[in-house]
């Protein structure tokens, strides 16, 4: 689980930074979403980092999935009565929202690939070939940008308690001091994400992209 | 160190009294009875004895070891210790606690500490010292053997809980750290912070756990023992109700072991755990084990007072709080309803340093629970009135604060102190501390020879339950060096002996003896299910411990005790035509357990108050006000009473009958004790 | 005070149960929790209503025997146990709900009473250092850092309550198995079983039914012990290492 939710970390940071490269305008945009499908080239085939990475991605996805459903079951099994009155002191609103985020992320990823990969859906019926316009496209629709960010806000919950999470996991929090270290990273990793991936979609909205 | 301050004052009582033997307190109350010895506690200097005795002890072949069963009632330091180590040995062995886990015994609770004779401080201190030094503190009515014994395996112990990782206190350097304990003048006190009797027995139950995976124990947890089966004049097993439920079950060994505890709970109010209880122990009583001393109790000064009727327990502050807080009460009456801190130094009564110059704060607890009696009984008690007077003195940390800084005594206390904070809504860093007198361990319990086997064959007693090595007291932190003693180091090698004779013939459930025993425990929980009378087992209990604290308590006299003796026997009558059980049998019912041990405690009562009536002397924990000296100090009576008394159960309403086992020292002088 | 009390009560395993509701008058803030049910026993013993079982046995914080989720916290809103919970932590008028502690593994017996054996299990799968008496070297013999006997002994004295299981909402064991864990794991003597030791009690503690941590935090939060949450992070480390080592 922490493998993987780490993976998906180190994942959504590049693509954030990819991202980002909108702002540099649709040239720069599109020549570093090319630049991927080169990449390790001639070592790599083309296409290959991209499929390498997929394939990456694939496997955390399944990984991560799996440990989710058995975490969730275990957890419905160990309390089979539940409490009339329970209070939850301790943990943070994130660390309870965990699979209701996730699964919301999942469905996230689905229409996501949809829009910008597989499907390459444009919603306003525009060009697909090209990502700078699908995106921009597709942010220009006020509705697409509010699901967005709304998967973004769930994406920052998630990683809020999940990267303080995996650290613990992994064994890394073993003083009071790294305990609030990690606590701090990862509400700082959250911050950055969310926020990163959110500030594309309400630039093209508010036509500061365009 | 130097040498105990004592004086050689002789026991002689002044001429205006009768001679020896002329009075008989008790006289109708009991049958006197042959007079026992203990047999087995070889001869020969007092260093050698225990060493003699392993020797002579019979071997069990490794193989034979499977084939023998060992029943142990109780999962404390010296069950559990017991346990496990009969376990490693490859004994069968079968545990049982009232407890839902053998980890929550009432060891748990200690929390000063435990003493061995390791001389880590170079302080002088020996297995000599520490010998002599318990001998003293019991007020020289200890067994001489038993007590060097003690002493001598005490330095195992602590390698022993060492090695099960048992987190001890340690110095800056890593190595194990000391501390001065309960009114001895070494520091052989090891201790783990204020838990130490936690970290004791979860050592002890790790063990006992250990073996319960590797098949060689079995744990009945939630298993209460209400009758011992002794078959052909052997103990062959008890049977125990299962609390959960209520099924009565057989369970036949080839030996049986009590490790049940104390009976503090008598007085209804004591630090013991609410089910702390004598049912094992006077079951056993019941089918002819000598019940010796009862009436010897210990009551600790440093509990925290009685805040109302409600209180269902009362809750000990550690001793070690008397190292560095000062005990004082107002000089005059009418200061003691002011701010502790508004009192000005000069009316303040340090009594225990003005009258014990040399020892201050660190005399004996029973010396210092009596004179906190006696302020009190004068009137210048603290606290809220608890019926007709203020049962509360001073214990101020403020000149150690200012000595030491808060931060260290923070360090040294904050555990204690959060306690006490939490049960009474008082700051101890701001307010001085109220402290009283509570019951806090029994000395007397059954009669066990050197070997901690009682008057029933095969039937072992150890720890609390036994009477144990402190005679008519016991100095702190040497109940659980006691307790891991028999455990550990004791019991296994007595215990062998006996068994070298096993495996006896099987027994069925069909003996007569089985079959008797379990259906007197069916009918006796059959009656007290049937009564449908009209009060609560709770408001029997208190009204026991009322009368017990109030006439068998810290100061004792004849025409008391007699008193209670009446009221006490009243008390059982309308116990058995009044109780109210509800619920029923076969279930989980905690008003029938209950009611179970309030009926053995009313008849344990009776006898403990007998047993005191008997003694007209003063020693150690037992104080007749009829004897004492002309400054109000206890006075013992060697001539008369250098005995243990045994007492034998004589059948139902019969008075029981007194045998007595003399106590003889070689190797140390019997001196009047004084800590002036 | 005046109080409300709605309380779970169960007559048994094969039983549904239900919540009932009682009302207690003259209840003094000096009480402990337990005492004010003592209070409600007796009421009900008069009116002829069997007493509530709920567990308690020493009533001063340590033997771990009482439980209790107190309006919705496992021994209630202070950090103590509930027999050191004393009345002066609620209010007059109040109503207070008061159930069994949840868990698969922790089957009611009746009322307010659990099994909490499972906890015993997890010990004897490995929870011990294994040293019989008699065999162990004098006490002195291996000096413990002062620092590691301090963090060995902050986490041993966890009371093997539960509250931790009652309060997670996954219903892991994981602050009570990583606290032993870490006990033995600061001691020198822990060595030589330390890794077959996190191994095995980790997968008794899944045997047992207890579910998975996914580091929520409630547990250490209501700890009455204050065990940190850190022994979990010992836990985790200690069993990768003990993986890597091929256990
Ligand atoms: C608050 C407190 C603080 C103390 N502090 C210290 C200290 O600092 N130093 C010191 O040396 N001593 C101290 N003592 C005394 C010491 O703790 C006890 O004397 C000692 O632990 C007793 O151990 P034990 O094994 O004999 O019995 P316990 O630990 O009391 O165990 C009794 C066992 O018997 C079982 N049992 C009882 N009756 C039955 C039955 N009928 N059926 C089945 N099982 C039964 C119980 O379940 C339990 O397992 C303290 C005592 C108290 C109360
Ligand atoms: C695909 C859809 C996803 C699902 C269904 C999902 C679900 C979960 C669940 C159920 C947990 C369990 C922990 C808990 O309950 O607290 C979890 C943990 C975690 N998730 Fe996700 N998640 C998804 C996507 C992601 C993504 C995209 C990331 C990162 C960008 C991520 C990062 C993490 C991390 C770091 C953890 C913590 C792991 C640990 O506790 O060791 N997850 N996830
Ligand atoms: C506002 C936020 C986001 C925007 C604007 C965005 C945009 C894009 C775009 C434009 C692509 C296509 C890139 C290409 O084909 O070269 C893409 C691919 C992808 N995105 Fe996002 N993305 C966002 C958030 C996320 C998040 C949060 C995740 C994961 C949790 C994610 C996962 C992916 C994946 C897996 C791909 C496919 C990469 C591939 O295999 O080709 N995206 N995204
Ligand atoms: S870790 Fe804390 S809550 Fe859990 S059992 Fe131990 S003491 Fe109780
Ligand atoms: S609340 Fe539960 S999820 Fe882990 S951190 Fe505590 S065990
Ligand atoms: S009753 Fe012992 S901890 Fe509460």
């Amino acid at each position: 689980m922490a493998v993987s939710g780490l993976a998906f970390v180190g994942f959504v940071l590049g693509h954030m930074y990819g991202n980002l490269k909108a702002f540099s305008g649709h040239d720069a945009f599109n020549e570093y979403a090319h630049h991927l499908r080169e990449f390790g080239e001639p070592l790599l085939p083309h296409m290959g980092f991209i499929w390498l990475m997929r394939v990456g991605l694939l496997i955390a996805l399944i990984v991560h999935v799996a440990a989710a459903v058995e975490l969730t079951r275990r957890a419905r099994k160990a309390r089979p009565v539940k409490y009339v009155v329970k209070k939850h002191t301790g943990a943070i609103p994130a660390s309870r929202l965990m699979r209701w985020g996730g699964f919301t992320l999942l469905l996230f990823i689905v229409w996501h690939l949809v829009n910008f990969t597989f499907g390459k859906v444009n919603v306003q019926g525009g060009e697909t070939d090209d990502p700078y316009n699908l995106l921009v496209d597709t942010f220009d629709v006020w509705w697409m940008t509010l699901i967005y960010l709304a998967a973004m806000a769930m994406l920052g919950a998630h990683l809020h308690h999940g990267v303080w999470s995996s650290l613990q996991t992994l064994g890394l929090t073993g003083t009071a001091a790294s305990r609030a270290r990690a606590k701090t990273i990862s509400f700082a990793i959250a911050i950055l994400i969310a926020g990163g991936f959110s500030i594309v979609p309400i630039a093209i909205l508010a036509g500061i992209i365009d | 160190m130097t040498d105990m301050p004592d004086t050689t004052l002789t026991s002689d009582r002044s001429h205006d009294e009768p001679s020896p033997g002329q009075y008989d307190d008790a006289a109708g109350y009991y049958t006197p009875g042959a007079p026992i010895a203990d047999t087995k506690a070889p001869d020969g200097p007092i260093a050698d004895r225990w060493q003699t005795r392993k020797f002579e002890a019979r071997l069990v072949n490794p193989a034979n070891r499977r084939k023998l069963s060992i029943i142990i009632v109780g999962t404390g330091l010296a069950g559990g210790a017991a346990a496990a180590t009969l376990g490693e040995a490859g004994y069968n062995v079968k545990s049982f606690c009232y407890q839902d886990s053998p980890r929550r015994a009432h060891s748990i609770a200690a929390q000063g500490g435990i003493n061995a004779a390791k001389n880590y401080k170079e302080d002088g201190d020996s297995v000599h010292r520490l010998f002599y030094d318990t001998v003293k503190g019991g007020d020289y009515r200890s067994r001489e053997s038993n007590v060097y014994r003690l002493a001598e395996v005490s330095t195992n112990i602590i390698d022993q809980c060492v090695a099960q990782g048992v987190p001890f206190a340690r110095e800056y350097g890593g190595l194990l750290d000391n501390r001065s304990f309960g009114g001895v003048q070494v520091s052989r006190t090891f201790y783990a912070r204020g838990q130490t009797g936690q970290q004791l027995l979860i050592g002890a139950y790790q063990a006992m756990e250990r073996q319960v995976k590797a098949g060689t124990v079995t744990e009945y947890t939630r298993h209460e023992m209400l009758e011992v089966i002794v078959a052909d004049g052997r103990a062959r097993g008890i049977i125990a109700r299962n609390m959960v439920t209520g099924e009565i079950e057989t369970h036949l060994a080839d030996v049986v072991v009590l490790a049940s505890g104390g009976y503090g709970n008598v007085f209804y109010l004591s630090t013991n755990a609410m089910g702390s209880n004598v049912t094992a122990a006077w079951r056993a009583h019941r089918k002819g084990a000598y019940m010796a001393n009862p009436c010897y109790t210990q009551i600790h000064p440093t509990c925290i007072p009685v805040s109302g009727e409600h209180q269902s327990k009362l809750t000990l502050m550690s001793e070690s709080l008397r190292n560095d807080g000062r005990i004082w009460v107002p000089k005059k009456a009418e200061d003691c309803t002011k701010d502790p801190r508004d009192i000005p130094e000069e009316d303040r009564d340090y009594y225990l340093e003005r009258i014990y110059p040399s020892f201050g704060n660190l005399v004996p607890r029973d010396i210092a629970s009596r004179q906190a009696k006696n302020v009190c009984d004068e009137g210048r008690g603290v606290g809220p009135m608890v019926g007709d007077f203020r049962r509360g003195v001073y214990l101020d940390f403020a000149d150690a604060i200012e000595r030491l800084g808060e931060d260290a005594v923070r360090e040294k206390y904050d555990n204690l102190f959060d306690m006490y904070e939490r049960i009474t809504g008082e700051n101890p860093y701001e307010v001085p501390m109220r402290i009283y007198p509570a019951v806090h361990y029994v000395m007397g319990g059954l009669w066990v020879d050197y070997d901690l086997q009682s008057s029933i064959t095969g039937l072992f007693v150890t720890g609390e339950a036994n009477f144990s090595d402190h005679g008519a007291n016991r100095l702190g932190a040497s109940a659980l060096m006691q307790g891991l003693a028999d455990g550990y180091f004791v019991l296994p090698h007595t215990i062998r002996d006996y068994l070298a004779e096993g495996p006896f013939e099987p027994l069925d459930e069909s003996h007569p003896a089985v079959a008797e025993a379990k259906a007197s425990v069916q009918e006796r929980i059959d009656k007290l299910m049937s009564i449908n009378g009209s009060r609560s087992v709770d408001s029997f209990h208190r009204e026991l411990g009322h009368i017990m604290w109030e006439y068998c308590g810290m100061e004792r006299n004849a025409e008391g005790l007699r008193k209670a003796i009446d009221m006490i026997r009243e008390l059982k009558r309308e116990f058995w035509t009044d109780l109210k059980v509800l619920g029923t049998a076969d279930s989980l019912n905690q008003s029938l357990e209950k009611a179970g041990r309030v009926a053995d405690f009313l008849e344990l009562g009776e006898l403990m108050c007998i047993d005191a009536l008997n003694r007209r002397e003063s020693c150690g924990g037992h104080f007749r006000a009829e004897s004492q000296t002309e400054d109000g100090e206890a006075l013992r009576h060697d001539d008369e009473f250098a005995y243990v008394a045994a007492w034998e159960w004589a059948g139902e309403d019969q008075p029981p009958v007194l045998h007595k086992e003399d106590l003889v020292y070689t190797a140390i002088e019997m001196k009047q004790r004084s800590y002036k | 005070m005046n109080l409300t009390l709605k309380i779970w009560r169960q007559s048994g395993a094969a039983d549904k149960g239900r919540i009932h509701t009682y009302e207690v008058s003259g209840i003094s803030e000096d009480m402990s929790f337990l005492e004010m049910l003592d209070v409600l026993n007796e009421q009900l013993n008069e009116l002829g209503e069997e007493p509530i079982a709920f567990d308690s046995d020493c009533r001063e914080g340590i033997c771990g025997m009482c439980s209790l989720m107190i309006n919705g916290e496992a021994h209630g809103p202070e950090v103590t146990t509930t027999c050191q919970l004393h009345m002066r932590s609620f209010k007059d008028g109040d109503t207070i709900t008061i159930e069994p502690w949840r868990s698969g593994a922790f089957p009611v017996l009746k009322d307010l009473c659990v099994d909490r054996s499972a906890l015993d299990r997890i010990i004897q799968s490995g929870g011990y250092i294994s040293a019989n008496t008699g065999s162990a070297p004098e006490a002195n013999s291996v000096p413990v850092p002062r620092d590691n006997a301090v963090r060995a002994f902050n986490v041993a004295t966890c009371i093997s309550c539960g509250a931790c299981v009652a309060a997670c909402p996954n219903g892991s064991a994981s602050l009570f198995l990583g606290a032993k864990i870490t006990h033995l794991a600061e001691l020198p003597q822990g060595q030589p079983e330390r890794w077959s030791r996190v191994v095995d009690m980790t997968a008794q503690h899944d045997h047992e039914g207890f579910g998975g941590c996914t580091n929520i935090g409630e547990c250490a939060a209501a700890c009455p012990k204050e065990i940190p949450l850190d022994v979990i992070s010992q836990l985790n480390k200690d069993l990768r290492t003990a993986m890597r080592h091929g256990h």
